[in-house]
């Protein structure tokens, strides 16, 4: 039998197979080098970057849970000027699609990282991180606002025609509403999800475990409820969805396909065994053979509900 | 990359030392480095654990007489993961990350006359392959820097490695919060009292040819001590740093420390610092 098909579209964005690596867990690429080929994955997404650099939160910024971590990272990075500087060249060579993740304090901010990024072609697409406080509206999170997240779509779609992929944030009472509102501005497709947030104290000395003391949980514990949501959003919006939150291996995967996601990332288990991504690529594509499937995209949306 | 287990032994109470065989591939460990260990194939606990490199050292095999690159690791059971890893027997299979990060700076450090190594409980690990490379680095003849060992602990059941670093031809102190052995006090109390008094204008030895250097591992409290010390006494102290980790590859930013450029990784830019890099007390 012939190879089964990987080959999946966001938007305008052609990915050679459906395994991303998620924001904030693969650096600029690089840092994995010696252990994972990217030009072998779908797409990279970025650490998340901001117009101007972002100290970051104070340590301890991660701590483990039952099946889970819990991460305040704070989107530390240097800023747009030293990505383009420094890590842009880098990703040049990757040999796999970039996509560069990108957060603001105001909606203005996302505008003009997505205009400074449009001069290079490297970048293939663009994911917004709407977990941000937005400092116009009184710090409010922009995913857990839908007037809020409209309007930031709609602002950031005039910018540029390259896939606009927004990502969404669980920590909200109906994740199908942000995602019509998402729809509504105009993205080319939705991600979800970015982390629940939770937290952890020390018993001993009665403080909370990280220095922010609140953080985002992330990996297998979240993974249920990931998918839930990537059903529940797959049955609301008519945009492609990339899901992610606790895959660990290709099972976990093809379950976020069955459910309705036409991409997945790896997250926290790039922590666990950097060779998952590939890993979960070869998975992939044996349970399409072994299940006599010719292409991923018969796959997607499958679950039977009947 | 997977390593079996040769050895996996309590030294005592709740100390014990693990020994592999460095397999093809494994990159020879610099003092200062850790590996990154998978302890379970499941997730529980989920994320890798950091230990640092006690030791590695060219060894004849017993039966062959083939030389072998034998790494040891010495860890203390504090928790879930390291709960776990006592357990593994001979011949198990670990999969580890490494040898990572950025360890001591050895070429400075070789240029001086005196070595002061300062371990706080478990600090003793990497420092131990530190003292080792610096005795068996220098060319013959060459006297190389004289080693000087603080080791400080709880009380007299948590000093391990002394015998270990005496066989190197280190000199030794210990320092007991309560006395059961050495001096009682915190083992920077001890190295105040033998560190040379600082010399009149020289407020960094840094580059000073053959000044003394401070090498110290050990709990954070301990490690500012050590650099309020370091900067008095106008010496160079490099310190070995610790933080939860998530990717130990410089990735994810989780493992921070506040230095006079920003938050730094430790994984990445660390474990070892110049001490007077750091911002102490965040
Ligand atoms: C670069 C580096 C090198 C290290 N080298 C050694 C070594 O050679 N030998 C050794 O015994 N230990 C070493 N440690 C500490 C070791 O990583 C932790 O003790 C271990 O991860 C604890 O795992 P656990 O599951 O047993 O404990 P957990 O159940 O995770 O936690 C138990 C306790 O240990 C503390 N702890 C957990 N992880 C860390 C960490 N990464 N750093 C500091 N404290 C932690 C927790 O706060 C908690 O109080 C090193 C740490 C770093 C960062
Ligand atoms: C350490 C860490 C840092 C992260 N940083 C970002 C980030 O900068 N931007 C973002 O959109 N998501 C970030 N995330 C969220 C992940 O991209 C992902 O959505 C989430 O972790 C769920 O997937 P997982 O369970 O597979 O990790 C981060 C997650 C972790 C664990
Ligand atoms: S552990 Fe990820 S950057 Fe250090």
């Amino acid at each position: 039998m012939s190879k089964p098909n990987l080959k999946v579209a966001i938007g305008s964005l052609k990915l050679q197979n459906p395994v991303m690596v998620a924001s904030g867990t693969f650096g600029y690429g690089r840092e994995y080098a010696d252990y994972v080929d990217p030009a072998r994955l779908g797409a990279i997404v970025t650490k998340t970057i901001t117009k101007n650099r972002r100290e970051g939160n104070r340590p301890p910024r991660i701590c483990e849970t039952t099946g889970g971590m819990l991460n305040a990272i704070g989107l530390q990075n240097e800023g747009l000027e030293d990505f383009i500087q420094e890590k842009l060249p880098a990703c040049r060579d990757a040999g796999t699609k970039l996509i560069v993740s990108v957060g603001g304090e105001t909606s203005n901010e996302y505008g003009e990282v997505i205009e400074a990024l449009n001069a290079y072609p490297e970048v293939a697409a663009y994911e917004l991180n709407i977990s941000c406080p937005n400092i116009e509206y009184k710090d409010k999170i922009i995913s857990q606002d839908e007037e809020l997240t409209h309007k930031v779509v709609r602002d950031v779609r005039q910018k540029t025609d390259r896939t606009l992929i927004v990502k969404l944030s669980p920590n909200v009472s109906d994740i199908t509403r942000i995602a019509r509102a998402v729809q509504d501005g105009g993205a080319d497709a939705v991600s979800l999800v970015n982390t629940f947030l939770g937290m952890a104290v020390d018993v001993e000395t009665r403080r909370p475990v990280l220095g922010n003391i609140t953080g985002g949980l992330s990996g297998p514990a979240i993974k249920p409820m990931a998918l839930r949501m990537v059903w529940q959003v797959y049955n609301k919006i008519s945009l492609p969805i990339v899901g992610m939150g606790g895959i660990m291996n290709a099972r976990d995967a093809v379950e976020f396909l069955i459910a309705g996601a036409t991409a997945v990332a790896v997250g926290t288990a790039n922590f666990v065994d950097p060779r998952t991504p590939l890993e979960v690529v070869e998975g992939i594509a044996s349970y399409l053979s072994q299940h006599h499937y010719k292409d991923v995209k018969e796959l997607i949306g499958s679950l039977n509900v009947s | 990359m997977k390593v079996q287990i040769a050895s996996n032994v309590f030294l005592r109470d709740k100390y014990l030392l693990l020994e592999f065989c460095a397999p093809a591939g494994f990159a020879m460990p610099e003092p200062g480095q850790f590996l990154h260990m998978r302890i379970e194939d499941s997730f529980d606990p989920l994320l890798r654990r950091p230990l640092s490199i006690h030791d590695a050292v060219w060894q004849a095999h017993s039966k062959n007489g083939r030389k072998k690159h034998v790494v040891r690791i010495l860890y203390e059971v504090v928790g879930k993961g390291t709960a776990l890893l006592a357990e593994k027997r001979p011949l198990t299979q670990i999969d580890v990350l490494g040898p990572l990060g950025r360890g001591f700076d050895l070429k400075k450090i070789g240029r001086s006359r005196c070595v002061y190594i300062v371990a706080g409980g478990m600090g003793v690990a990497p420092l131990f392959f530190l003292a080792r490379r610096l005795r068996e680095g220098r060319k013959e003849n060459a006297r190389g820097p004289k080693i000087v060992v603080f080791i400080g602990a709880r009380n007299k059941d948590h000093i391990i490695r002394e015998k270990e670093f005496k066989d190197l031809g280190c000199e030794i102190h210990v320092a007991t919060e309560d006395g059961s052995k050495g001096f009682k006090g915190r083992v920077t109390d001890l190295l105040k009292t033998i560190l040379p008094p600082a010399t009149d204008g020289a407020v960094s030895a840094d580059g000073q040819e053959g000044a003394p250097v401070i090498c110290a591992c050990g709990p954070k409290a301990m490690l500012a001590a050590v650099a309020a010390l370091a900067q008095q006494r106008g010496l160079a102290a490099q310190v070995s740093l610790e933080e939860f980790m998530g990717c130990g590859l410089g990735a994810c930013l989780g493992c921070v420390i506040r230095t006079v450029s920003g938050y730094r990784r430790i994984c990445h830019d660390g474990p070892v610092f110049d001490a007077e890099e750091i911002i102490w007390g965040d």
